[in-house]
């Protein structure tokens, strides 16, 4: 028994050991660099990273790293903390919202780049992020479950359904807080009842998407906040047409997400060609199918057939990032006392 | 006790343990707090928005209702785990009877989100309770999204952990005392009154302490099964202000008040109830003469099923899910190896380093409070290191690793030091666990075994390898198992240090589930349940081969 305690401490000692060993990253020399701050989930070997390195790679003669963290808002806080000796050259990944943030910190730099081509709902145009996919929030719902889904925000919230739905925070989750700024497109001074008469449709709340996405597979809520582009995975990747998204009449809040290249990159030029390169067709036939989000430029080969059958909002609501960045607190205050009425 | 030499080595190294954790965790706070003064009002938007007061009619709201959740969830936990322990204690050899006790330490290896998705398989809208009520043309009842649903949980969590650590104490109880109570007589009362109360009761502060912290950090949970924001804790708050807003003087004083609330309560837990005295035992082996009749092993019987169920439904609803998922894909994904490599390697090393630091700070507590009369510093060092092992609960592992890459960035790529850092955070938020399997061990062992191997001037190696180590293999295997399984299922820090190089198994498994690849994340889980399996077979060696002696 002691031989086995001893090999027992000996090996976690050892792998302890090993642990402890910096990881040494072995870089080229002689090629140029390109260092990308992204979020997980774009880098992991079904997202769209692997592959837009791949063919960046092959038009630049430059090796293309990246450095990932949990998601935008935790990729905004990496800066923050990183501070002006960050290595990143380029960083993908923010939407709008996060936008008057992320300049306020002065790590970017104007793109310089014409984005008056592309194809964004809502008409988002800014000197330091470039958009480079979209996706509008809209509630998806499990069609086995629910026959008829509401067809506006109002029947949602003021149309006595029975059926509950599964909603993220926006204290802690971008779909949390595009639904909060979707209410209030619609609703304006009159959120605070609106929400207070969705409340009792509400199941739960959830911190972030993946336990709201959890809860709804499952099978616990026939509807989850999610965005319009969802049934094209469960289409594409699971042929499957169980769930799809429900159009609403007055339209839907958009999420654009946003590029930029930081003042300290070491070759702007490499950025700059990075950036371009996202908006170009090559990377915008690969986002669809890879980030789930809607291309903001004419891809090079045609689309999933699935993409054309998701519902296309007639309107769509965007707030400036400046009007966010100044209300937020209030409307999340706002939120959290209707909330919490009883 | 030790001899001289010996007893200075460990003092040393007591006190060099706690002064490292102190640093540890006020470094980071420290660089944290001078960052935000230094860069002020200049991070724009967000500060400008946010320089409202930090403990507004919000914060007390969240507070109150992180102590009422926190209090109920601590209570309800360790009133169930009692009669569990009592019975299982008195139950000492039944076929499955070590699969249930490794049972009770499974649910702190699964991160929050999976055991969230098996409570709601098992108590959910669409789970199995309410599909049994609907046989009964009931229309499902149940509805746990609230209150309900958020006690129900933190029980889940931590009634197996109380049960554990009741149990220990329960079977260090000499055998002599049962023997002398037989011939006494004594009745079912007057065995728990004399016997089983003054232990229980010696242990529950510190169960109950930890229970508490447990419960009133808790995150996803209380979000995600409490039905809405009227359910959230201040951890919500200390996140939401240090992720979402950047705003880190006010996640400090969140965590501060988060941190004074409880140590008060922590005070008061302790002075209700005084340590347990020792009883002297010449190691003579544990038989019950007590609950012979047939009632009483009915009662037992239906105890241990019931609490058996309670904690094996969700997991086996987590299993169901697992076993739906390409399992054979998943262990060809070269993905998961390296993420199964770097958890296993992060919980062995701050399981060792936990279980070290612990047994060295306790040995010395040990040292220093055996004189009829310590000295000041003795009580300081204790109550530190009661301080130390318990409140550090209260940093979020957040707060320590925004610190810690602060510190770190001017040494270069931060990434490279992301195994250590995560390593020690997890070693910290081990700590209240080891302490709490090994202090009353460690008591147990020193009073029964210190004036004799003194006596006979045993001391240095040899102490270890004749006396200390065979005396506390036990608790120590236990120890290791519980920091293992805790640090193998947390997310915590690695969430911030995260890159390519760094994945662990339970941050594969978000990432998955957030890409829609929520069978994935299923089959990941079951990993992840397995590997737990496996840490508390270590946890419960000791106890299988001596049944098989008996």
């Amino acid at each position: 028994m002691r031989g086995t305690w001893l090999f027992t401490t000996t090996t976690t000692l050892l792998l302890a050991a090993g642990m402890m060993l910096p990881v040494t990253g072995a870089e080229a020399a002689e090629k140029k660099t390109l260092t990308v701050y992204t979020y997980e989930s774009f880098t992991s070997e079904w997202g769209p990273g692997p592959k837009i390195a791949e063919s960046f790679e092959k038009t630049c003669d430059c090796t293309l790293t990246y450095v990932s963290v949990a998601d935008g808002v935790e990729l905004l806080t990496r800066l923050k903390l990183e501070g002006p000796a960050s290595k990143a050259d380029v960083v993908v990944g923010l939407d709008t919202n996060l936008v008057t943030e992320a300049k306020a910190t002065g790590f970017f730099a104007p793109h310089g780049l014409d984005t008056s081509a592309l194809n964004v709902p809502g008409g988002f145009s800014d000197d330091s992020f470039v958009p480079y996919d979209y996706g509008h929030f809209a509630f998806v719902y499990d069609t086995q479950t629910l026959k008829t889904p509401p067809k506006s925000l109002k029947e949602l919230v003021e149309g006595g359904g029975k059926e509950k739905i599964v909603i993220e925070d926006p204290r802690t989750s971008t779909p949390g807080l595009g639904l909060l700024l979707w209410m209030k497109s619609v609703y304006g001074d009159q959120s605070s009842e609106a929400w207070s008469k969705l409340k009792d449709r509400i199941l739960t709340v959830t911190p972030g998407w993946s336990e709201a996405y959890g809860l709804f597979t499952k099978g616990e809520a026939p509807m989850v906040l999610s965005y319009t582009t969802s049934p094209a995975y469960h289409m594409v990747a699971e042929s499957s047409d169980r769930y799809q998204a429900a159009e609403f009449a007055e339209g839907h809040y958009i999420q654009i997400e946003v590029a930029g290249m930081t003042k300290a990159a070491r070759d702007p030029d490499l950025a700059k060609a990075f950036l371009a390169f996202l908006d170009g067709p090559q990377a915008q036939t690969i986002l669809p199918t890879t980030n789930w989000m809607m291309p903001v430029a004419t891809p090079s080969e045609p689309l999933p057939e699935a993409f054309g059958k998701l519902v296309q909002p007639k309107t769509t609501f965007l707030m400036s990032p400046e009007e966010v960045a100044q209300n937020r607190k209030a409307w999340i205050d706002e939120w959290l006392a209707a909330m919490s009425r009883n | 006790m030790p001899a001289g030499r010996d007893r200075r080595l460990t003092r040393t190294l007591g006190v060099a343990g706690i002064t490292g954790i102190a640093l540890f965790v006020g470094a980071a706070i420290l660089a944290l707090a001078l960052a935000a003064t230094r860069e002020g009002a200049g991070t724009g938007a967000a500060s400008d928005v946010f320089d409202a007061p930090v403990f507004d009619a919000y914060v007390w709201r969240v507070a109150r209702f992180t102590l009422i959740q926190a209090g109920l969830s601590t209570l309800l936990s360790v009133a169930f785990a009692i009669p569990v322990a009592l019975a299982l204690a008195r139950r000492r050899s039944f076929i499955g009877r070590i699969w249930i006790i490794r049972l009770m330490a499974l649910p702190l290896g699964l991160p929050a989100l999976v055991a969230a998705l098996g409570i709601v398989g098992i108590w959910g809208r669409q789970g199995v309770v309410n599909d049994l009520f609907a046989l009964l043309d009931l229309d499902r009842p149940v509805a746990i999204y609230g209150l309900a649903g958020i006690l129900i949980a933190h029980v889940f969590f931590n009634m197996p952990l109380a049960v554990r650590l009741l149990l220990s104490g329960l079977d260090r109880i000499p055998g002599e005392y049962w023997l002398v109570s037989a011939n006494l007589g004594l009745s079912r009362l007057s065995l728990f009154r004399f016997i089983e109360w003054p232990v229980i009761r010696g242990l529950l502060s510190g169960i109950a302490g930890l229970i508490f912290m447990l419960c009133a950090t808790s995150f996803t949970l209380v979000l995600t099964l409490g039905g809405g924001p009227a359910a959230s804790t201040l951890e919500v708050a200390i996140y939401q202000a240090l992720r979402f807003d950047f705003d880190p003087p006010r996640a400090i004083a969140l965590s501060a008040l988060q941190i004074t609330v409880t140590a008060v309560l922590l005070l008061v837990l302790r002075w209700l109830t005084p340590p347990a005295t020792e009883g002297l035992t010449t190691g003579r082996p544990v038989r019950r003469f007590d609950g012979r009749s047939r009632t009483a092993l009915l009662a037992d019987i239906l105890v241990i099923a019931l609490a058996a169920l309670f904690v094996a439904a969700p997991l086996a609803s987590v299993l169901v899910s697992g076993l739906a998922s390409d399992l054979a894909k998943l262990a060809s994904d070269a993905q998961v190896h390296r993420a199964l490599v770097t958890s296993l390697g992060i919980a062995a090393a701050s399981a060792v380093l936990s279980v070290a630091l612990a047994t060295i700070m306790l040995t010395t507590r040990q040292i220093l409070l055996s004189p009829r009369r310590p000295g000041r510093f003795a009580h300081v060092f204790s109550g530190s290191v009661a301080a130390g092992t318990s409140l550090v609960l209260l940093v979020p592992p957040v707060v320590i690793g925004a610190g810690w890459f602060l510190l770190l960035r001017p040494f270069g790529d931060v990434a490279r030091f992301a195994p250590a850092v995560i390593t020690l955070i997890n070693t910290l938020m081990a700590l209240p666990f080891v302490t709490r399997v090994l202090a009353p061990a460690i008591a147990t062992h020193a009073a029964r075994t210190g004036r004799l191997t003194t006596s006979l001037g045993i001391s240095g190696w040899s102490r270890i390898v004749l006396v200390d180590g065979p005396g506390l293999r036990r608790p120590l295997l236990m120890a290791l198992s519980f920091a293992a399984a805790l640090s193998l299922g947390d997310l915590g820090a690695v969430a911030l240090f995260g890159s390519q190089d760094m994945v662990t198994l339970p941050y594969l498994l978000y990432s998955r589930m957030g890409s829609y690849r929520t069978t994935d994340a299923a089959g990941l889980a079951l990993l992840l349940g397995i590997v737990c399996v496996a840490l508390t077979i270590l946890g419960t060696a000791r106890e299988s081969l001596r049944e098989r002696a008996s």
